[in-house]
């Protein structure tokens, strides 16, 4: 299938205090455009690593990318120049940043922030657009997340915010070029369950009504199941298991994936809770 | 509002504060050994004479009465007269703070100029050879005592390379009266006198090097440590994945959230110097308040002294209000919360 993000038996290893570990073993993955594909695994399985890779984020050293590709819409992004990446970052390909509290830059405004993302995203596409013009597209972006007064919040310094309006910020942030690709890390595991929840219908909303493709990387099943059509299950810097999501819950296979279904809590039949065995 | 409020109760506070530094002091200076009438007059004055001066002085009433015999001078601006320079006490502050004033200035523009920019670099090449040899200047910089620096670079750039003046505000051939705000970079700039400007700036040069050494340092290690801890901060890694070029996250999304550190210990710094500087003074022959403080209390000269330290003390209360205010304007977390 020809995908719009293509993970090619990509490798990498971390070297600290002398140490090399192997931290992604032969990761292979696929985000088809307009689909919504979701990376799962515990801590330390490497979907954060496998993240950050895309996004250009790794730093090198401590990383190293020993082996494979990452294709982007037919380029392979691990052969592209800096330069090159770079411009891709916010414009292409976004992030929406898992932590609220910790995410925003504490001493600018959100008009700030967001404005200046736009100028420099703009100045990457070739767009020109004046600071007033600029300023509207980061109210209209703010209004899309369902934010009740734009002007406001983009007057606001994060302290004056909530941490669910903090996260829905967040979110315009990454939508402010409209991007093809949306990778999404565990959005919204700072906040409370009821917050997360609108948090994650407002990101599965706008993703389907632009039709844009999202790697939603989490740890949660639930999350799997609400957000995403397809899965890969990573265990120990592997895919262990890729499957339909509804084919995943219903008949998995790999053992570590049985283990995972397991242990997600029921409200129903007793004290049916798996053992976790990594 | 929150942080209006804070102000204000500062500012009320720093009033008690200096009510009290009056206090102290008024009495340790009267309470120390030795007799300024005795001192002013010399060793072969009669007793009757040093009873004379004692009761002109006022020094043979009792304490509290002198104590409040002088809150009464102090309301009127009047400081008495000081028994080294036989001029009002207010007359020899407003000349000698000016002088002071605009070193410590050119001191402080010196230690965060370079200071700053120097920690930014350490920062941004963390452990490597940029880092290593900031931080090596700075500490040397921070542990060279302020006279030996002083002689130095008097000897060096003023009797070896005749580059600098080393002594004084202004040549003695030149004919200047700072008569506006007594700030010689000012004044000759409100007199059209260019050639003024000039030596005044000739003249500030090395003195300010030698008092900006150990704050430079100070100001250097102090913005790279801050730098490094909101380096590693989540919204540096999210402006980089939102494509914000390093130069901008470096000076801009860096600098603000780690400027707080450096610009509070400014502010103790510059007030402290006002008083601090005299070594520096007297090796330039600078005729400024330090050395006319240090100089009246060898003398005993208790009006002089209780003013010096009383501007002193006013002026460390304004500085130290003022760098609230930009701590305030740098990070609004403070202005929203309150601090502290």
């Amino acid at each position: 299938m020809s995908a719009l993000l293509s993970v090619r038996d990509l490798s990498v290893e971390f070297t600290t205090y002398g140490q090399t570990a192997q931290v992604l073993q032969n990761v292979s993955l696929d985000v088809p455009a307009h689909a919504q594909i979701a990376l799962v695994g515990e801590s330390g399985s490497g979907k954060t690593v496998t993240m950050k890779a895309i996004m250009g984020l790794l730093r090198q050293p401590p990383a190293r990318i020993t082996g494979g590709q990452i294709f982007y819409d037919g380029r392979d992004l691990l052969t592209l120049a800096d330069r090159d990446r770079v411009a891709l970052r916010g414009t292409a390909m976004s992030m929406v940043f898992q932590d609220p509290m910790s995410s925003l830059n504490p001493v600018f405004t959100i008009a700030d922030q967001m404005g200046t993302i736009l100028k420099y995203a703009d100045r990457r596409l070739g767009r020109v657009r004046n600071a007033r013009d600029r300023m509207a597209r980061v109210h209209e972006v703010l209004a899309q997340v369902r934010m009740r007064e734009p002007e406001r919040v983009s007057a606001s310094y994060p302290i004056m915010l909530s941490g669910g309006m903090r996260q829905r910020v967040l979110i315009a942030m990454a939508l402010l070029s409209e991007p093809a690709l949306l990778i999404a890390d565990e959005p919204g595991t700072a906040l409370d369950v009821t917050t997360q929840a609108q948090i994650l219908r407002l990101l599965k909303d706008l993703v389907t009504q632009r039709g844009l493709a999202l790697l939603m990387i989490t740890h949660n099943l639930g999350v799997v199941r609400e957000t995403s059509s397809y899965v890969y299950v990573m265990n120990k810097g592997r895919v262990v298991e890729q499957a339909e999501t509804a084919t995943l819950f219903a008949n998995p296979q790999s053992d570590y994936t049985k283990s995972l279904i397991a242990a997600v809590p029921r409200l129903t039949g007793g004290t049916r809770y798996g053992t976790v065995t990594p | 509002m929150e942080f209006l409020s804070f102000l204000i109760k500062r500012a009320l506070w720093s009033v008690l504060v200096l009510v009290g530094l009056s206090m102290v002091i008024f009495v340790i200076a009267r309470v120390v050994p030795g007799d300024p009438a005795r001192m002013a007059l010399g060793p072969r004055a009669t007793p009757e004479q040093v009873a004379m001066m004692q009761s002109e002085l006022g020094l043979d009433r009792p304490i509290v009465e002198q104590y409040g015999l002088f809150i009464q001078g102090l309301t009127r601006g009047d400081l008495g007269k000081s028994l080294l320079t036989e001029r009002p006490v207010t007359d020899d502050i407003r000349e000698t703070f000016a002088a002071t004033f605009e070193l410590v200035l050119c001191t402080m523009l010196l230690a965060m100029g370079f200071g700053v920019p120097l920690g930014m670099i350490a920062a941004y090449w963390k452990d490597q050879w940029p880092d290593t040899a900031v931080r090596f200047f700075a500490i040397f910089a921070a542990v060279t005592p302020s006279f030996f620096l002083a002689l130095l670079l008097q000897i060096l750039a003023g009797y070896v390379l005749h580059l600098l003046p080393t002594t004084g505000r202004l040549p003695n051939s030149m004919e200047f009266e700072a008569s506006w705000t007594g700030l010689l970079l000012i004044d000759s700039v409100i007199a059209g006198r260019l050639d003024v400007l000039g030596e005044a700036l000739r003249h500030l040069l090395l003195p300010s090097i030698a008092l900006a050494a150990a704050t430079m340092g100070q100001m250097a290690r102090l913005t790279r440590a801050s730098m490094i801890d909101v380096s590693r901060q989540d919204y540096i890694e999210a402006a980089r994945a939102f494509g914000i070029p390093e130069w901008l996250r470096v000076t801009k999304y860096m600098l603000r959230p780690s400027f707080v550190p450096p610009l509070t210990i400014m502010g103790l710094e510059f007030a402290s110097l006002i008083g601090g500087a005299f070594v520096v003074e007297m090796v330039f022959a600078w005729p400024g308040m330090a050395a006319y403080g240090i100089r009246t209390i060898l003398q005993k000269d208790l009006n002089a002294v209780m003013g010096v330290v009383m501007v002193s003390g006013v002026f460390f209360v304004l500085v130290n209000l003022a760098i609230d205010v930009l701590v305030g304007f740098v990070d609004p977390r403070v202005r929203i919360r309150g601090r502290r």
